[in-house]
Order: C-alpha cells, then sequence, then structure tokens
C-alpha cells in the first residue's frame, strides 16, 4: 500500500484515504463548442501510458477532499513529488525518488 | 521409545507425551514435536499420495517448503483444514489428523493406477490426451481428472474461528531469526528505535537449532541462543514467532500472519486463531536463509528420500533419526556433516555418495573415522521400495561416461543438490535478481524498497558469516535511519562451511524417456516433463511453467524453481539469466482466507446502510433489498402475499388514494454560493438561471462524452442555494465529479458542495389523497394548485417540524416529498401513517416505485441507461438548456456518432401475447434469420404487476423512436415473443392525474 503525501493537508499519509483520478494537465478546452471532433476526442480520451514518470491526479477523498497532481514512476511506484491543482508540472531534473 | 527417537537429542520434551490421530490411528509424541516429527519417530514415512499420479509421498522436509506431507487436521466442528503442511503443525493431544488424495487407504490407492498411465498425464496433457472426441470432455474426462487429481478437501461447515487484524509500524523489522536474523536486530537494537523480529517457525533460532554443535562466544549455540534472545527482550526488541511474513507490499508494509492457536491443545476464550498485521517497516532485513535443493533422479520422491539438512534438522531439534541405516547422495559439502550427525546419533549410514569426485580432506577424514564408505563421482540412478525407500541404485561416472550400477540398501536417503537463497519477498519488492554463475543460484542485486538481505540469503554459508553479515546489514539499518550502531561479531567455532556444484537431471544409465524424476514434487512435473515442454514450442519459462504446472503449486516453486530452470536452460540451450526465473508472488505460504478476511465476514463484510424508518419498516413486515449499500424496503407483504400479490396492492392503493415511501436514501448535495447557478448551468444540461426561488426542475447530468451520468430532482431553495437529489447510487460519484470541475477546472467559481443524504429524512406520499393527508399538518405553505403548484418546493413545517417540502412525482400521482432532519424522520412517518388511517395509507416499497415511474416512462440511470445512452437516446432532449453556451456534455453530444441514424433509444414495449418479458433478452428484427442473429437492442425493465391491466417494458432499440408501431422479436430459449414498439409512457399521458 503506497504512502502518498497530500500537499493540501502537508503529511503523509496511506493509499487507502486517496482515489486515484487519472492523467494530470489535462485541461478542458476553455471553449468546447470552438474545438473540432478530433481535437474533443484528444480531450476525452486519449491518454499516456508511460513506462516511467507519470503525471497524475489523486483526491485526498476520505481527508481533505482536495483533487491534486502527482509524479509517479510507474516503474517502482515510487512518488518523486505531490503538489497542488493548477501547479505547473515540475521539472524532472529536480525530483529524486521518494521526496516530498 | 522407538527405535528412531534418539534420547537426550532435540528440543521436545520428552518427559510431556501428547497423542493425537492420524487417519484413525493413534500415535504418540512429545510437546513440541510437529505431526512429521512425531510420524517419523514412530518410523511412519508414508503421509500422503501425490497430486496427479497418487504416489505414496513422505515429508522431504521438515520446515514451511514441505511440498508432499499434506495432510488434514481438525478440532471439532467446523475446525477443519485441508492441505496443512504436516511439517508445520505442532502436535497436541487430541489432535485429528488425516492423510489425503487417497481411495480407499493410504497404503492401498486405486489412484495409483494415474501412475502407471503416466504417459497420458504428460506435460500439457489437459491439451492434449483429452480432446478427443469432444463430447467426452464434460461427462468422462473432466468429472474422472476431477475426482482423481486434487490435494486436500475443501471444509463445507462455517468457520467458527475469529480472525483479528492491526495494523502497526516499527523502525527495523527484521524477517527470520536464524543468526544472521539475530544479528541484524541485536545490531538494530539502538536506544529509541522500535525493533520486531519475526519467525514463521514456533521457537527463534533458525538454523541454530539444527546446528547444536556450534560454539558462539564461548558458549554452546543454544546456550548462546537463550542467552540473546533474552538480551533481545532486554533491549525491547519485539519476537514474534509462528509469524510468517507472507508478502511484501508497496513503501514496505509487510503482512505478517501470526498463528494464535492452531497448536494450543485448549483453544483460550476470545482470542483469534490468526492475527494478520500490516507491519510498516522504516527499514526491513530480510534474513530468511537459504532453501535446499532435492536432487533430480529417477524415483527421488519416494517415501524415505529426504532433503539432508531436513534430517539434519530431525535430529537435532526433535530428536528423530529418519532412518537407522540412511544413506546419502549429495553434490554439496552439507549433507556430509548431516550424515556424520546421524552416525553420531546412532545411525550406520551405508554410504555417502557424492556426485564430485574431488572432496575436501577434512569430510573424508569425518567418514573415515565414523566407517562411513565414500562413494565419490557416482550419480543416483533410482531408489527401490513400494511405500518407503529400502535401497538405491548408484553407478561411477567416468570422463562422461555412467558405469555399471551397484545396489546400496537403505531404509532413508538423504539428498543435496545445494542450497537457494530464499528470494520470495526480495522478489515481491519488485526486487532485481543476479545470477551467480559459480553457485549456480539467484541472489538478490537492486530492490527499489529500503529493505537488505542478509546472509544465506545472499548466498553465505555458515554461522560466523550469517553472524558478521547480519550485523553489518543491522547496523546500515540503524544507519539509514540517521543513527549509529555500533555492532561487535561473536566469534564462532564448529561452523560448518562448505562448497557444492549444482545439477540439472543427475546422469544415468537408463532410458531417460522412462525416467520419474521429480522437480516439483507437489505438482508432479518431472524433468522429462519439462524437456517435453520445450521440445513442443515452449520457448519462455513463464510459458514452460504454464505448460507444465512447474512451481505453481502451493509450495510456490520453493524446491523446484532452480531445478526447473536449470533443466528448461539446459534444453533450450541458453544460460539460465537469459531464460530467467518465473514471478514469485504472495503469499510466501498457503494463508487462510480467514487472515485476509480478518473482521470482515457475515454482518461486517460489508457496511449495511439503514435509514431512520428502516426500523418500522422491519416491524411492518418489509422485505428487504440491497441497493449500493442500503438496506431498502422492497416490498410490505400482508399475511399470505406473494411478491406479486403485494406489490400489485400497493400500486393499486396508490393509484387509487395515497401511498407512502420512505425515500430518505436518494443521494442530496446541498450547493450553495454566489456563483450556485452559474455552477448548476455549466454542471446540468437545464438551463437555470431563470428557475425561481421555491420552484424545482429535473435535472440530467452527462459526463463530457454526452452519455447520461444520473438524474434528480433540483430545488431551487434560495437565489443563492440549490437543494440537488442524486439517483441512490450515484450520491458519492456525482459529489465526485462536482468536486473535480470545481477544484480543477473552474476554481474560480464560489460555491461550498455538501453531502447532506444522511443529514435528511426523506419521506414521499402519492396519490391522489396525498395533499388532503399533508395539507392540516403543513405550515407556511397552502397545498393548493395556486399557491404550491407541481414543481415547487419551500422550506416550512411539516407536523410541527422543520422541512423542506417538495411537490413532485414519481409516480404520475399528486407527489410530495418531505424532507426533515434525519432524526425526525421516523416520528414524521408515523404521523403521517396516522394521519392517513383514514385514506387507507399503504406503504409501498422499491418494487411498486419501480413499477409505478416505468408506467410513466420516468427512467432509472443505470437501469434504463448504461453508460452510452444520450438524452435524445433516453427520449429527454427536451431537458436539454440549447441556449446555454456550455455544460458537461454539450460538446460531445455534437459529435458524430452520438448524432448518428441507428442509435439505440429507449422505447416501450408490449408484448403481443400478453406475456412478460424478460430484463436484459435481447431483441431482434428478424427472428427467421439464421443464428447467430443481428442483435439490434435489449429489454432493460419489465413489470407485470402494475395498474395498466398488462405487462410492460421499457427497451432500447436501434432506431427505436422511428419504429413505433412496429414488431419485433424476443428469442427465448423455448419461443420467441413478438412485441410490438410503442411510446414510453403507458398511464396517464395527458398528466391529468398530476393536478389536485
Amino acid at each position: 500500500m503506497l504512502l502518498i503525501h497530500c500537499p493540501y493537508c502537508g503529511e503523509t499519509l496511506p493509499e487507502v484515504e486517496f482515489a486515484y483520478a487519472g492523467e494530470a494537465h489535462i485541461a478542458r478546452p476553455e471553449n468546447p463548442s470552438a474545438v473540432s471532433d478530433e481535437e474533443w476526442a484528444e480531450y476525452l480520451f486519449m491518454r499516456d501510458n508511460v513506462k516511467g514518470v507519470h503525471y497524475e491526479r489523486w483526491r485526498h477523498l476520505h481527508g481533505c477532499g482536495r483533487f491534486f497532481n502527482a509524479a509517479r514512476n510507474t516503474i517502482t511506484d515510487k512518488f518523486l513529488t505531490t503538489y497542488e491543482a493548477g501547479a505547473p508540472r515540475p521539472a524532472l531534473d529536480t525530483l529524486t525518488e521518494g521526496g516530498k | 521409545m522407538s527405535k528412531y527417537r534418539v534420547s537426550g537429542r532435540g528440543r521436545i520434551d520428552t518427559s510431556r507425551p501428547v497423542s493425537f490421530t492420524f487417519d484413525g490411528k493413534r500415535i504418540k509424541g512429545a510437546k513440541g514435536d510437529t505431526v512429521a516429527s512425531a510420524l517419523l519417530a514412530n518410523g511412519i514415512h508414508l503421509m500422503g499420495r501425490s497430486f496427479k499420479y497418487h504416489r505414496p509421498r513422505g515429508a522431504v522436509a521438515a520446515g514451511s517448503e514441505e511440498p508432499n506431507a499434506l495432510i488434514g487436521t481438525r478440532r471439532g466442528p467446523g475446525r477443519f483444514e485441508p492441505n496443512t503442511r504436516a511439517t508445520v503443525q505442532e502436535i497436541w493431544e487430541g489432535l485429528e489428523t488425516n492423510s489425503q488424495n487417497k481411495f480407499p487407504s493410504l497404503k492401498f490407492d486405486v489412484g495409483a493406477v494415474n501412475d502407471a498411465a503416466y504417459m497420458m498425464f504428460s506435460a500439457g496433457f489437459y491439451y492434449k490426451t483429452f480432446m478427443w472426441p469432444r463430447s467426452f470432455w464434460d461427462k468422462v474426462y473432466e468429472p474422472f481428472i476431477r475426482a482423481a487429481a486434487g490435494l486436500g478437501v475443501s471444509p463445507k461447515e462455517e468457520d467458527p474461528d475469529t480472525y483479528a487484524s492491526r495494523n502497526a509500524f516499527c523502525d527495523v523489522l527484521v524477517i527470520g531469526s536464524g543468526p544472521a536474523g539475530l544479528a541484524a536486530a541485536r545490531a538494530a537494537a539502538v536506544e529509541g528505535l522500535k525493533v520486531v523480529l519475526v519467525d514463521e517457525n514456533a521457537e527463534a533460532g533458525g538454523t541454530l537449532l539444527s546446528e547444536p554443535q556450534a560454539v558462539i562466544d564461548g558458549k554452546p549455540a543454544w546456550d548462546w541462543l537463550s542467552s540473546e534472545l533474552a538480551a533481545l527482550k532486554a533491549a525491547g526488541v519485539k519476537i514474534m514467532t509462528r509469524t510468517t511474513a507472507i508478502a511484501y507490499y508497496h513503501q514496505n508494509l509487510i503482512g505478517l500472519v501470526e498463528k494464535l492457536s492452531d497448536h494450543l491443545e485448549v483453544l483460550p476464550q476470545d482470542t483469534p486463531r490468526e492475527r494478520l498485521w500490516r507491519m510498516r517497516a522504516k527499514q526491513v532485513v530480510l534474513a530468511q536463509g537459504a532453501l535446499e535443493k532435492p536432487l533430480v533422479f529417477h524415483g527421488n520422491d519416494r517415501p524415505g528420500v529426504m532433503l539432508a539438512g531436513s534430517a539434519q534438522t530431525y535430529l537435532n531439534r526433535y530428536g528423530v533419526l529418519v532412518g537407522t541405516s540412511p544413506a546419502v547422495v549429495t553434490s554439496h559439502d552439507s549433507a556430509w556433516f548431516s550424515a556424520f550427525d546421524l552416525a553420531d546419533a546412532g545411525a550406520k549410514v551405508q554410504a555417502i555418495v557424492d556426485t564430485r569426485s574431488e572432496i575436501r580432506q577434512e569430510l573424508l577424514d569425518g567418514a573415515k573415522s565414523r566407517g562411513i564408505r565414500v562413494l565419490a563421482g557416482y550419480t543416483a540412478t533410482g531408489t527401490e521400495g513400494r511405500l518407503r525407500v529400502k535401497s538405491v541404485r548408484v553407478n561411477p561416472m567416468q570422463s562422461g561416461k555412467v558405469g555399471a550400477p551397484e545396489t546400496i540398501s537403505c531404509d532413508a536417503l538423504l539428498m543435496s543438490g545445494g542450497w537457494t537463497p530464499s528470494l520470495h519477498l526480495f522478489s515481491h519488492t519488485q526486487g532485481k535478481l543476479a545470477w551467480d554463475d559459480d553457485r549456480t543460484t539467484f541472489l538478490p542485486d537492486y530492490t527499489p524498497e529500503d529493505c537488505v538481505i542478509a546472509g544465506a540469503g545472499r548466498g553465505l554459508w555458515g554461522i560466523a558469516a550469517a553472524l558478521a553479515d547480519g550485523a553489518e546489514k543491522g547496523q546500515q539499518a540503524v544507519e539509514a535511519l540517521g543513527r549509529s550502531a555500533i555492532a561487535a561479531v561473536p566469534a564462532v567455532k564448529n561452523d560448518r562451511t562448505g562448497t557444492g556444484v549444482s545439477h540439472k537431471e543427475l546422469p544415468t544409465d537408463l532410458s531417460p524417456g522412462k525416467a520419474k524424476a521429480f522437480v516439483d514434487y507437489q505438482n508432479d512435473v518431472t524433468a522429462k516433463d519439462l524437456r517435453l515442454a520445450v521440445r513442443e514450442g515452449m520457448k519462455s519459462i513463464e510459458h514452460v511453467k504454464r505448460y507444465t504446472t512447474n512451481g505453481m503449486a502451493t509450495d510456490q516453486g520453493k524446491m523446484s524453481n532452480i531445478n526447473g530452470l536449470n533443466i528448461a536452460s539446459d534444453a533450450l540451450g541458453r544460460k539460465q539469466p537469459q531464460v530467467g526465473l518465473t514471478t514469485f508472488r504472495p503469499p510466501y505460504t498457503p494463508t487462510t482466507f480467514g487472515a485476509f478476511a480478518g473482521y470482515h465476514r457475515g454482518g461486517h463484510f460489508e457496511v449495511t446502510r439503514k435509514t431512520r424508518i428502516d426500523s418500522w419498516a422491519a416491524e411492518n413486515g418489509a422485505v428487504f433489498e440491497p441497493v449500493s449499500q442500503w438496506r431498502r424496503a422492497w416490498y410490505f407483504p400482508k399475511a399470505g402475499e406473494t411478491m406479486d400479490q403485494a406489490v400489485a396492492r400497493e400500486c393499486a392503493a396508490t393509484r387509487s388514494s395515497v401511498g407512502i415511501f420512505d425515500a430518505s436514501t436518494l443521494g442530496k448535495i446541498e450547493v450553495v454560493g454566489p456563483d450556485a447557478v452559474e455552477f448548476m448551468n455549466r454542471m446540468y444540461t437545464n438551463p437555470w438561471t431563470k428557475l425561481g426561488v421555491n420552484r424545482c426542475r429535473y435535472g440530467l447530468l452527462l459526463g463530457d462524452d454526452g452519455f447520461i451520468r444520473d438524474d434528480g430532482v433540483i430545488g431551487r431553495m434560495g437565489q443563492d442555494k440549490f437543494h440537488v437529489t442524486t439517483t441512490t447510487g450515484g450520491a458519492a460519484r456525482v459529489l465526485n465529479m462536482m468536486e473535480d470541475y470545481l477544484q480543477t477546472e473552474w476554481p474560480d467559481l464560489n460555491v461550498w458542495l455538501t453531502s447532506t443524504t444522511e443529514q435528511w429524512s426523506t419521506i414521499a406520499l402519492n396519490g391522489p389523497n396525498a395533499a388532503k393527508l399533508l395539507a392540516p399538518l403543513v405550515e407556511g405553505v397552502e397545498l393548493t394548485e395556486e399557491a404550491f403548484p407541481h414543481m415547487s418546493c419551500v422550506e416550512c413545517t411539516v407536523a410541527g417540524m422543520p422541512a423542506r417540502l417538495f411537490r413532485v412525482s414519481f409516480t404520475g400521482e399528486i407527489g410530495f416529498e418531505v424532507n426533515v432532519p434525519a432524526p425526525m424522520g421516523r416520528q414524521l412517518w408515523e404521523t403521517l401513517w396516522k394521519a392517513g388511517e383514514q385514506y387507507g395509507i399503504t406503504a409501498y416499497g422499491t418494487e411498486t416505485m419501480h413499477v409505478l415511474r416505468a408506467e410513466k416512462g420516468y427512467i432509472i440511470v443505470g437501469q434504463d441507461t448504461d453508460g452510452t445512452v444520450t438524452p435524445d437516446d433516453a427520449g429527454m432532449a427536451w431537458a436539454i438548456g440549447k441556449a446555454k453556451p456550455d455544460f458537461v456534455g454539450k460538446r460531445g453530444l455534437a459529435r458524430p456518432d452520438l448524432t448518428a441514424k441507428g442509435r439505440k433509444q429507449l422505447v416501450g414495449l408490449l408484448t403481443e401475447d400478453g406475456s412478460k418479458l424478460e430484463e436484459g433478452a435481447q431483441i431482434v428484427f428478424d427472428p427467421a434469420q439464421p443464428v447467430p442473429m443481428k442483435m439490434v437492442g435489449h429489454v432493460t425493465s419489465s413489470y407485470d404487476t402494475g395498474t395498466t391491466g398488462r405487462p410492460i417494458a421499457l427497451a432500447l432499440v436501434e432506431g427505436g423512436h422511428d419504429r413505433m408501431g412496429e414488431t419485433v422479436h424476443i428469442p427465448m430459449p423455448d419461443r420467441t415473443i413478438a412485441a410490438k414498439i410503442t411510446g414510453t409512457v403507458f398511464y396517464d399521458p395527458e398528466n391529468a392525474k398530476l393536478k389536485i
């Protein structure tokens, strides 16, 4: 069972308190009616299947209830970092496994 | 005492005799014996029959790796466990045990005919032998195989025991209490650190229990062990025995199963049988040691053929000679020491047969001084003896040739093919293994976890090496925690170290095609099977494993994996690291379902949510149904009524007078804030801006893909306050979805979302007399068509209680939903019930609710929709606010596939013969077409007990909206039913009944 650091609560807590919420940094188009069918399909359906560092969303469902982002290595299952929703994607070279 | 029990040896207490039964026969042992050691002390090697060939088998090992000696254990009703390893089960007075997989008896077994018919059961036999004729599979082959193969029989009674579970934390967890583990725990026992030492055995000590000859720090090994354990306890180390580390999960979470009562004669009151610990350790030291490998030769599975190290354990730990005239076959030095121990205890060792021609002088001297014959450079090519080994056939090997055989009589055969590090838990961490060509084994390499491996687990042999490595690794764990430790390494005398070579099958002069040289004892896999699998095209070790079932038994390949790999690698002509090892998976040893289930059984298996009115329903004879963790009243049968009769009565009473329904399980979300209306506009399809305060509207929620996700009536309680209701099962999902959009897409909106499902008790009153019943109880609003029309809502007082009153209908009748603070629910229900007596008020359940809503064509999301249904498909395009610039799903609805012709659309169905359709039944246009027919939809809802006088159904049908009046067909196993497509509203299409 993973240990996950909630950037809002500031605590590292067991996975059972959290719910996975898919890939991170996928923004809903500002004006959906203005995008093409292809662009809309891209937003709706297309996701990366990363071997390595994956930017993903979690929700501290049974805690503060906030959605936040994480960078996790899908090979080792280790979190590199977690950060608040809306914050920019952290650069890979600044991250080490197990970092908070 | 039997001739096999050696007085003065072992750690058992011979002053405390213990008797138990094995296959009904009374067996005497001593306190401290396992079932296996007690049987061996009585000269009994035959303990079971093998899985596939029913070959006689005895214990081959002395610990949890045992593949053969699986027994059933019983302690009164319900306390039966199959497949218990006799080498692990401690005996107690009165324990009942039985052998398995035999008929009619262990000594004479009919199924042993399989052994003679082994040609039929070779690798992949499931895929070959029994394929033809096809019709024979179900009736002949499968029942025969199922009856003949297998291990123990599952218990059928309910388990009366309880199982506990706990979460725990520690700084350093040491797994295994042999010399390496003890030294690691000692080094880690630094002031302020919480250290836990676990071992699966009944007592701590590991190898030391089998090697009493060693002298550590000037003390005999067992004296040193006692003082060391006392020192560890004094230093605050928690020592847990009979505790198996079954699995290594992410981030150093270790599953530990502690057995609490299986070894006790009298079950303690209120004590669980087992306790599952979820131990989160900052650092883990794996000190699980190594497992001895069998040698692979014809007849290596006969009872009495046993691992040499295990024979040594039986002698030194249990005071049992596994034979009085044993022989030894080995490729490793360690078996020589076992032979010496047995000889020193009085056994006449017949010979030590070593595959190596060069033997250390020290060993040769040891054999010579004990008068043991040595055959160096020999191979073993067979054994004899029906139920117990009586001789071994050996041949000299010279320059690659196998010479003439010689037969050596023996009553036990000790074998050793060397040692394999126990890497199971290390592998659970996704640890990488590195092949060591010298030792012909895998050693631990890299692991992503905070974990080190010490001692024999990384290929170090001998007590001194294990102690030194354990101390170093313990120190390392402490340093990783930012502390420092000084570990003293004790001096060891009389240590036993050595080397060996590794083999695939032993060379033989006999036809390899006829050899039964077992690799996996528990699954009856031979070397020949592995080679056959490779010949038949299995190139990957994972395929070889599955084709032959090698390593797939309950022992997880503890003995078979490396031998299997060596043989497969030889057959494939590739080196072992190129072939690779199959994955070890949890649990390390077989684990009871009870341990995993813990407290979650019976009524605690899952949460049962009950409304505040549930108690009234129970008292009034309701039959309940589970609805997404809720227990809901399904219908209220009167004496003698069937379900259909009860539902018909409830429907009729509601349509003709008034029905009362507990709707408290409806999901409720309070949407509040200055931007609440904007948020609602973006979330739901409907327009909300113009909805007045105290008015409500049916809301439809889509996903951004355009498909229906949820629905419910939403009331505007204030300019900035909405009372949102959701489906019973959708409440949590809808709130999660709302939070997702609010937090991550529209964080600029000033809105608060609160789940209020359990804050309100909700009672629905429906029927022509609903208003008449309710009006006298309501303060603050007149229940007239003018003052409180359909789709109104208001905060008011009902029967003196603060209430949110909604005028809505899910039945087509005049309807109200009264929400009061949850604890007042039953009081309101009883008040309404009393007030309704004059109208013959009738309580109805979810079934009647379903029938009445279906008659009006009101959908149930998740029943009439399935995640691919658009509002238009469901006939609810009217619910879409087309003028809104955006809402969740708006863009999705414009996708080409969602506007295409021929989509499945919701329609009504009326059968031509008046029969009731089955929900889920498939629909076709042309019943005369050949099978497989083209399916064009399915029945989503179907009822026959309603008020329309005939069965009705809802269905999704391709292009259904344009097929009104057409006939479709529903093929069933016995006949095909014709039905006419209609609209979805079967009752009061003008909505006349909604008016007060």
